[in-house]
């Protein structure tokens, strides 16, 4: 089991490094991201156990993540709608 | 072993003696007292700086203090009572002492992390201090960019450095906290049977380890800023420091919750057992406790409608700031509705939470006057806002604090303090902060910005009014210390159960064994079954 | 309850039941830790989307300097030191003690490894004037200076953790070695495991989004 999650971490890796190379347009950051987050996933089911672990800790493994996307999505909502309205003068 | 156990059936405070065994402690109880000692000391330095304040402010001209003392000695009130004081005070004294004790466990999950968590503290203040010793700071409590990055010359670097070790003292109890929580519960004690001061300081520690973190790196990036000359911030390199206000805010918004909070869950335990009834409505408050820290999480922009956030942002920040007042209203209304036909009994702990109603409820409504996004235009930095936020933070967390330690004393010492001392010193410290901060609404509302020495002759006379309040609520304090280190001295001894309360707290001795219990318990009964009671061991009227 | 008629586990502690009661408490208190470390680095990552966001350009540029295929190596070495510390967990459950010792010295060598490419990853930045400071390459774009500022602070505070990882793994790999870990008591080998694939975890992120930006259309 380990050892071909370690496969598997090895393979994203590659690939991840491949699909950097090529240009995807508005694409590359989502892939790239989405590479990872699988990576990192794969780490914390099989690695760190999350898989045959308390409901407990699965919430306190998904709470930080979902607090992080707290704090993004407010304050990328502050930077993205500024340029909403026109500055008089600019 | 038979030797060491009967060490476990003394009381904590005696056994075993000596400085050593205090120092290494893993005793949650004793942790509680040092930790109670060191925030009145810093409470009393903090409170040495808003004395110079309150001097400085009788007359508009800026006599007393020159304009650089003043902007240190605001900022060192800020920052010592903010870090030092007030987020410390129940979760670390009353929470560490009482949180094991109220679920039936014998200690918290990690008790040397408890312990490090104190260290972490002292070393945190030591730093900070050493900050005040080599010329101060004069950024206000706040460190805002860019003037903390590049412009401040006093000893930001060592403060911010400071403030990031005491972060980690904060998150290591909120984390015990809630490992103890999920994991070391008696027999029996449901979620929904554990006393509601234990609710709080759950919702308390989610804040304190979802929160803490992020104020920790922002300071760290400021100092870094300072000291490696890394630019994240800085707006010569193209940085943007109102990024510093949001991750700032981010954590300080929800801080104020690690203030009134646990505030919030000693009024619900007061209530309770001051009318002798069980709490109305037990689950919405705590539950509102929940929704307070989850909310508070969303609102944190309401301190930037002036700071070029975008105002779409604000809009939201300002409804979002609106929601939270529906939570801490099911809590006022669900208090009222407990002592509603109770059998209100005047001991002193009843005068401290009717203080913390009365000041929580002024604070929590002007505070909606400045999550108005239009409104708060003209209130931004004014007195009104230092008003607002001290009537939460000190009319709702102190107060708050002060009835706790007022009620559980006995459970913790051993001794009753003298009840018409307590209660003089509630209405003093009642009255007297009224004196001090209402005028501040008046004064803010009038355009007095806050942090400056000297101000327009015409706003005297609110200045005086609010000095004069705050030697009264000076004295309130002083009086506080004074009668409460003489009951360790000349008090009585207290019985197990003085307010006649119900909580496994009152079923063991006043103080109790090192190990709270000799025998572990089975809880079977509902949290406040105040039907079954037993009476008060102490005189009511 | 208060006279145990079983005896107690000699590691277990006083305040505890039994040794599942400690052991999920340590689990426990491990992950939330974590939480708190999500949200250490987050705003980091906070600030990494921001200018992300405000210099687009200039972070493909500045990330072009970074050398990827250090960065990759240092991510296999990673993966593989995460494997190793699985195995050790592993061992340390099935009461293998040479098994143990050998897969978490496997694991500190490749944390060490890592530290080692990083250190010459950074002697360079020093070499081409991309530290920030009164030495950074003027030439360079607007926001460059962010990207390494920000490159700088997650990757130290990386290493950081690495460093206080190899000193907790230091203090395993003793008891380990004493034999103190075994199918009963293998809590602290699995909470420093827990901590370890974290900070695996945070590199894994910090891979795609500091070193692999510059690697198309340069
Ligand atoms: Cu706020």
């Amino acid at each position: 089991m380990c050892v071909s999650v370690f496969l598997a971490l090895l393979v994203f890796t590659a690939i991840t490094v491949w699909v950097a190379g090529l240009d995807l347009g508005p694409l590359n950051t989502p892939v790239a991201l989405g590479i990872a987050v699988t990576k990192g996933t794969l780490v914390v089911l099989f690695f760190m156990g999350v898989r045959w672990n308390t409901p407990l800790t699965k919430t306190v493994a998904i709470s930080g993540f979902v607090w992080l996307l707290i704090l993004f999505g407010i304050t990328m909502g502050d930077y993205l709608t500024r340029g909403w309205l026109g500055v008089p003068g600019r | 072993m038979s030797n060491e156990a009967s060490v476990h059936e003394q009381s904590y405070l005696g056994a075993p003696h000596g400085l050593a065994s205090w120092l290494l402690t893993k005793d949650h109880k004793r942790i509680a007292i040092l930790y109670l000692i060191s925030i009145t000391i810093f409470f009393a330095v903090g409170g040495t700086f808003a004395a110079m304040i309150r001097a400085e402010l009788v007359t508009p001209q800026g006599d007393l203090l020159s304009s650089d003392l003043y902007n240190k000695v605001f900022t060192l009130h800020g920052v010592i009572m903010i870090f030092f004081f007030l987020i410390p005070s129940i979760p670390a004294t009353l929470g560490n002492f009482l949180l094991p004790i109220m679920i039936g466990a014998k200690d918290l999950a990690f008790p040397r992390i408890n312990l490090l968590s104190w260290y972490i503290y002292v070393i945190g203040a030591t730093v900070t201090l050493a900050a005040v010793f080599n010329g101060g700071v004069d950024t206000g409590w706040t460190f805002y960019t860019p003037y903390s990055s590049m412009s401040s010359n006093t000893s930001v670097t060592t403060a911010a450095l400071g403030v990031f070790i005491t972060g980690f003292s904060s998150i290591l109890t909120g984390f015990n906290f809630i490992v103890t929580l999920h994991r070391m519960r008696a027999p029996g004690m449901t979620w929904f049977r554990l006393p509601l001061f234990v609710w709080a300081q759950y919702a308390t520690s989610l804040v304190m380890i979802l929160g803490t973190p992020v104020v920790a790196i922002t300071v760290l990036l400021v100092a870094a800023e300072r000291a490696l000359h890394l630019g994240i911030f800085d707006p010569k390199i193209g940085g943007d420091p109102v990024l510093f206000q949001h991750l700032f805010w981010f954590y300080s918004h929800p801080a104020v919750y690690i203030m009134i909070l646990p505030a919030m869950g000693v009024v619900s335990e007061l209530v309770a057992a001051m009318s002798r009834k069980q709490i109305f409505g037990y689950s919405f408050v705590a539950f509102s406790s929940l929704a307070i820290a989850i909310i508070g999480f969303l609102v944190w922009g309401h301190h930037l409608f002036v700071s070029s956030q975008s105002i779409y942002a604000g809009l939201v920040f300002s409804i979002i700031t609106m929601m939270v007042a529906v939570p801490s209203a099911v809590k006022t209304f669900n208090w009222t509705a407990t002592m509603y036909k109770g059998a209100i009994s005047w001991e002193s702990p009843t005068f401290w939470i009717f203080g913390f109603m009365g000041l929580f409820l002024v604070g929590g409504l002007t505070g909606l006057f400045l999550g108005a996004m239009g409104l708060d235009i003209h209130l931004t930095d004014t007195y009104f806002v230092v008003a607002h936020f001290h009537y939460i933070m000190v009319g709702g967390g102190v107060m708050g604090f002060l009835g706790g330690l007022h009620f559980w004393w006995p459970k913790m010492t051993g001794k009753m303090y003298n009840e018409t001392a307590g209660k003089i010193a509630a209405m003093l410290v009642f009255f007297g902060f009224n004196a001090t901060f209402f005028p501040q609404f008046i004064v803010g509302y009038m355009g007095m910005p806050r942090r400056y020495h000297a101000y327009p002759p015409e706003f005297q006379f609110f200045n005086v009014l609010s000095s004069a309040g705050a030697v009264l609520l000076g004295i309130g304090y002083t009086m506080i210390v004074i009668y409460l280190i003489y009951s360790l001295i000349k008090g009585p001894k207290a019985p197990a159960n003085p307010w006649g309360a119900t909580g496994l707290e009152w079923k063991i001795p006043s103080p109790p064994i090192t190990h709270n219990f000799s025998e572990m318990p089975v809880v079977t009964e509902e949290a406040y079954d105040y039907q079954h009671a037993p009476a008060p061991q102490r005189g009511v009227k | 309850m208060s006279t145990p008629t079983t005896t107690r586990h000699p590691k277990l502690q006083e305040h505890f039941y039994n040794m599942d009661q400690q052991l999920e408490a340590s689990t426990l208190g491990m992950w939330v830790f974590l939480v708190t470390e999500v949200m250490f680095f987050g705003g980091l990552f906070m600030a990494y989307i921001v200018y992300r966001h405000m210099y687009p350009h200039a972070w493909v540029e500045a990330s072009h300097e970074l050398n990827w295929q250090l960065g990759g190596l240092n991510t296999m070495v990673l993966i593989v030191s995460s494997l190793t510390m699985a195995l050790a967990v592993r061992a340390a459950m099935l009461s293998e003690k040479k098994q143990q010792v050998f897969y978490l010295l496997t694991t500190m060598a490749l944390g060490t490894v890592f530290l080692v490419v990083k250190f010459f990853e950074y002697k360079a930045k020093f070499e081409h004037h991309l530290v920030p400071g009164p030495h950074f390459n003027p030439a360079l774009e607007q926001g460059m200076q962010i990207f390494f500022s920000l490159y700088f602070m997650m990757t130290g505070i990386h290493a950081a953790h690495m460093v206080i990882g190899l000193g907790i793994m230091t203090y395993i790999v003793i008891n380990a070695a004493k034999g103190t870990y075994n199918a009963e008591y293998y809590g602290p080998v699995e909470v420093a495991g827990l901590y370890w694939h974290f900070v695996d975890i945070v590199w894994i992120f910090l891979f795609p989004l500091l070193y692999l930006l510059g690697r198309h259309g340069a």
